[in-house]
């Protein structure tokens, strides 16, 4: 062979082994969340969300193990040590040196009961997401990649739980569950299904026409490999953010009913029911009460949505640098 | 001797990311004669179209920036000149026609609009003279029911037709040089050779000069007088289009002319591929972009890029092989051999 | 010996829904009665413009898409009938490579279970003979073994289409189908794939059914070339005449609007323009579906009635077809015998 322009198509090993190294790709394996951190990197107001996120995630999963597994207590004071002493007219005392945050009208330790609070909030934020995820990723996909019929069906489904207001339909729920701790999560998961589902099929639509989805076809897989091997994992880009909203709202929600009375029930403290416990005392001027559990919840929150934005606007392809 | 219209001498054109330069078009000289066709031939990566961009000034700044070089049309420096001077340059005296007519043409305004806005712009001319032109200009271009037609939105008409349209509006004020950019790519071959007879016509009328970028080494050989073949931003070979194809000097040529399947060949050959990838433009080293994929490459090749080499009548090549070595190489090419033969 | 793929009468037609209620207002007759044989070991181009329907009779082939009528025989089983066991087996021996590289991949997915996944669907091998079977895969594709460990994105166009290749020769397939397999790559790439898919089909014996709309490319890698012009195929002919001795007046234009790589041919060759666009397959002419772009048509028959596809005798070789009323003959020398009429 007199040519010697080309060597590259021979299919015998030996011929490949020859290979050139300009045929390895030369770029640097950039992983595919590299551009997204880049761009989120920037955006100031997320990062700080994402630092209070870290924080909150540290000391609630402390907290869960503490108080859940090794049955200890973590927080400098026990929660919930009723010491009339340190609340002498039955108002509390304000924040001094041995109590930064002061006591309530029970002479309860307040920082320690927003500390251990932060427990309830990331058990009900994660879980309560979890279970809807695990409706909305199943129904979602399933629901855009069929269409017709059966996505006509699961879209009227998620309407009627659109429509309803939400906070009504939780009430609702509540009261046919009784309240408690475990039934908050129930749900607020059973309730938010619709958001996920209904993000992820948007998605689905487009990723359903792409061709490694006709290869998959073309293999032999069935529709059930193809839906959730192939189909869920590229349409997850905009569920991230609505996870990180989710949670913040989780988190609001249970507030909400706590402070209703219908969440958590005494002597366990959440955020929600500290709010409304303590709401009274504010006419009396015992500020301290009120303030740092509805600062802790705010902060919190404000983190979640902040960082759920900063992701939203980083994982824009359309977004102008 | 024909009147020269453009001139680009040493044109660079490099681009700042956050991931790094990306050098486009680096010490590209080119020129154009009133009534001949230049065919810029490469594939991606090429730095073709950002070249022609360039010229145009419409190369989006940032993150691009023409950092040296001069282009010179008809005697007037336009890297010199501001945003309004060069909006008065561009549709009057040069006209551009890009590859997807979909997404060059406004979809929410009638195609009437379209060209009648330059024709106002650049001619001062009313809107009812200027509609009148355009619906002559859309006839001219082969549109069938003129009239009619320039009444309608970019939606109704045919991928052919949206081409013609984008002919007529480039032509709408006599420019003295056509850049069309991968004008055909996007067409059915049957309507390709109607778009390359519209433009053949309409460079024939005003007696302008055609730019003419593309990949496909058949529309080179159909349309230009003259060649330049780029590859990773830089001219690796020019000349007469006859020059070019039978008389090739330059290794990228011989591949890209060795990996084309013809029509008319009788005996089936084995085609000749360049090994590797296209060049990775913010990975560029120093010396020839070929380096790496040339099988004839020496030492030098990777640190410098060799000068240009008149090899032939107006022909020229860079390239560090010596001649001689050059020709006892080609000689041995099949594909290009049997070509030539 | 029976070919291993016969293919009669196929049609696919895709229902137009309008309004709220979304009733069938008309049909998209994508493809409308096509039929070909392929022996094994042979390449079938499949060859048309935009809307021709190459690409749907693929898909329907494969049974990727119901057929709306017609028959499909693989290797003697009517692929249209078949179980779902029957189709998995089926699936087996029948696969295909896309066109987009960007797309064909699936983007979270490293390269090794993108090309395991067909063993794992078929539950074939253990983990451990699977991954082996990958490497050895990879290298008949001409990429290394520590390619498998990467994501698509960091590939270029040429390699994700040896990687689509490499997952379509997983399960040992006797028919690959080629669906612009090239299209989007760069030429000096395109000429390595069309090696590479030479080669393996010397190696492996395979059967391919290759759709392409580059007339170039699809006679090169053809045994034989079925012209497809609006559902319908108008032409099938051996590759090596396919060129010189052309009958349907389709063909004759495609052929002449294809530009070839070479200025002095270029400039001699007869054109010829077909006038108008290409008509849309939801609204399909009466009788033959070119006459309305026809240079030799007649009102009487070519407007009433479609003609068959058949040998007519004037054309090369017995297997030579054409559906025309008045295709061009000629003599055994390839002397022009009868033309327009």
């Amino acid at each position: 062979m007199s040519d010697t322009v080309s060597t590259s198509s021979a299919p015998t090993p030996q011929a490949a082994a020859s290979m050139p190294s300009s045929d390895v790709p030369q770029t640097k394996p950039l992983g595919l969340w590299a551009d997204t951190w880049r761009r989120l990197k920037r955006n100031k107001i997320a990062i700080v969300g994402l630092v209070i996120i870290s924080v909150f995630l540290v000391i609630g999963a402390a907290e869960i193990v503490a108080v859940d597994i090794v049955h200890a207590n973590l927080a400098p004071y026990d929660p919930n040590k009723v010491d009339y002493k340190l609340t002498p007219t039955g108002l509390g005392s304000p924040p001094s040196l041995s109590h930064p945050f002061g006591t309530d009208y029970l002479g309860r330790d307040i920082f320690s009961r927003t500390l251990v609070a932060t427990r309830i909030s990331l058990l009900i934020g994660v879980i309560a997401v979890a279970i809807a995820l695990t409706i909305g990723l199943a129904l979602g996909p399933v629901s855009g990649y069929y269409g017709g019929v059966i996505d006509s069906f699961i879209m009227r489904l998620a309407d009627i739980f659109f429509a309803y207001p939400y906070i009504l339909f939780v009430l609702l729920i509540m009261t046919v569950l009784g309240p408690g701790f475990r039934n908050v999560f129930i749900a607020i998961g059973i309730l938010s299904w619709a958001t996920y589902a209904r993000l992820v099929r948007g998605t689905v639509l487009s990723i359903k026409t792409m061709e490694y989805i006709e290869a998959a076809r073309a293999q032999g897989a069935s529709d059930l490999r193809i839906i959730f091997r192939h189909v869920l994992p590229n349409s997850m880009a905009p569920v991230y953010v609505a996870i990180a909203m989710g949670v913040g709202g989780a988190i609001v929600t249970e507030a909400a009913l706590s402070f209703l009375g219908i969440g958590i029930q005494p002597p366990n403290a959440s955020w929600g029911k500290m709010i409304a416990d303590y709401l009274s005392y504010m006419a009396a001027g015992r500020w301290w009460m009120e303030l740092f559990p509805s600062v802790a919840l705010v902060l919190t929150v404000f983190g979640f949505i902040s960082f759920g934005n900063g992701l939203r606007d980083a994982t824009d392809p359309k977004l102008k640098e | 001797m024909a009147e020269r219209l453009l001139d680009v001498k040493n044109l660079s054109t490099h681009f700042f990311t956050h991931a790094g330069v990306v050098r486009a078009v680096n010490g590209v000289s080119f020129s154009l004669d009133r009534g001949e066709t230049l065919g810029i031939v490469g594939e991606s990566g090429s730095g073709k179209t950002v070249a022609a961009l360039s010229v145009m000034h419409l190369v989006p700044d940032p993150p691009g920036k023409i950092v040296e070089g001069e282009i010179v049309l008809k005697g007037r420096d336009l890297v010199s000149l501001s945003d309004d001077e060069m909006r008065h340059v561009r549709g009057n005296d040069i006209a551009m026609i890009f590859q997807d007519p979909m997404t060059s043409l406004n979809p929410v305004f009638k195609i009437g609009d379209q060209i009648a806005e330059a024709i106002q712009l650049h001619q001062g001319k009313s809107k009812r003279e200027a509609w009148r032109m355009a619906a002559a200009l859309l006839a001219k271009v082969g549109i069938p029911d003129a009239e009619r037609r320039v009444n309608e939105y970019p939606f109704e008409y045919s991928g052919g037709m949206r081409q013609r349209a984008m002919i007529a509006m480039a032509i709408s004020c006599n420019p003295d040089i056509l850049i069309a950019d991968e004008p055909t790519t996007a067409l059915d071959v049957t309507i390709q050779a109607q778009i390359m007879d519209v433009i053949r016509e309409m460079q024939a009328q005003y007696d302008s000069g055609v730019i003419m970028i593309t990949h496909d080494l058949g529309v080179v050989a159909q349309m230009a007088d003259r060649v330049m073949v780029m590859y990773g931003g830089r001219t690796i070979e020019y000349g007469p289009v006859d020059e070019v194809y039978y008389n090739a000097h330059q290794p990228y040529t011989w591949g890209l002319l060795g990996s084309l399947p013809r029509l008319d060949e009788t005996d089936k050959q084995r085609l000749t591929p360049i090994k590797g990838q296209p060049p990775n433009l913010l990975l560029l080293a120093p010396g020839c972009p070929f380096a790496g994929r040339c099988p004839y490459e020496r030492e030098v090749c990777r640190d410098n890029f060799p000068a240009s080499e008149i090899v032939g009548p107006d022909h020229g090549v860079n390239c560090w092989i010596p001649l001689q070595e050059r020709l006892e190489i080609r000689a041995k090419l099949p594909r290009f051999t049997a070509r030539v033969a | 010996m029976s070919p291993i793929l016969a293919v009669r009468d196929l049609k696919k037609h895709f229902p137009i829904k309008t309004g709220i209620l979304k009733r069938t207002t008309g049909k998209v007759y994508a493809v409308d009665g096509v039929s070909f044989d392929i022996d094994e070991g042979q390449t079938l181009g499949l060859v048309g413009e935009s809307g021709c329907g190459k690409s749907t009779t693929g898909r329907v082939v494969l049974r990727l898409l119901a057929a709306t009528d017609g028959l499909v025989k693989f290797d003697g089983v009517d692929v249209m009938k078949a179980s779902r066991a029957e189709m998995q087996r089926l699936r087996r021996d029948m696969q295909i490579v896309f066109q987009d590289p960007y797309a064909s991949l699936n983007p979270r997915m490293k390269v090794k279970n993108i090309i395991a996944e067909p063993l794992r669907i078929h539950k074939i091998g253990t983990e451990a003979e699977r991954q082996r079977r990958v490497h050895e895969l990879l290298e008949t594709v001409g990429l290394t073994s520590e390619h498998a460990e990467r994501y698509p994105h960091e590939f270029s166009g040429g390699q994700r289409q040896r990687i689509g290749l490499a997952r379509a020769l997983a399960l040992n397939p006797r028919l690959i189908i080629c669906d612009e397999p090239v299209s989007a790559l760069d030429v000096s790439i395109q000429a390595q794939m069309i090696n590479l898919l030479e080669d393996l089909q010397n190696e492996l014996k395979l059967t391919y059914l290759f759709i392409a709309h580059d007339l170039s490319v699809v006679k090169h890698i053809s045994d034989r070339v079925a012209v497809m012009y609006l559902g319908k195929i108008v032409e099938v002919a051996d590759s090596s005449i396919m060129y010189t001795r052309p009958q349907h007046p389709y063909t004759e234009a495609l052929l002449s609007a294809v530009p070839i790589p070479d200025p002095k041919t270029e400039r001699i060759r007869r054109r010829i323009i077909l006038e108008g666009d290409v008509p849309s397959p939801a609204n399909p002419p009466s009788g033959c579906v070119f006459h309305p772009r026809c240079p030799r048509m007649q009102p009487d028959p070519c407007t009433k009635v479609m003609p068959l596809l058949e040998s007519t005798g004037g054309g090369a070789s017995q297997n030579h077809v054409v559906a025309c009323h008045f295709p061009t003959r000629y003599a055994s020398d390839g002397k022009v015998t009868a033309d327009a009429p």
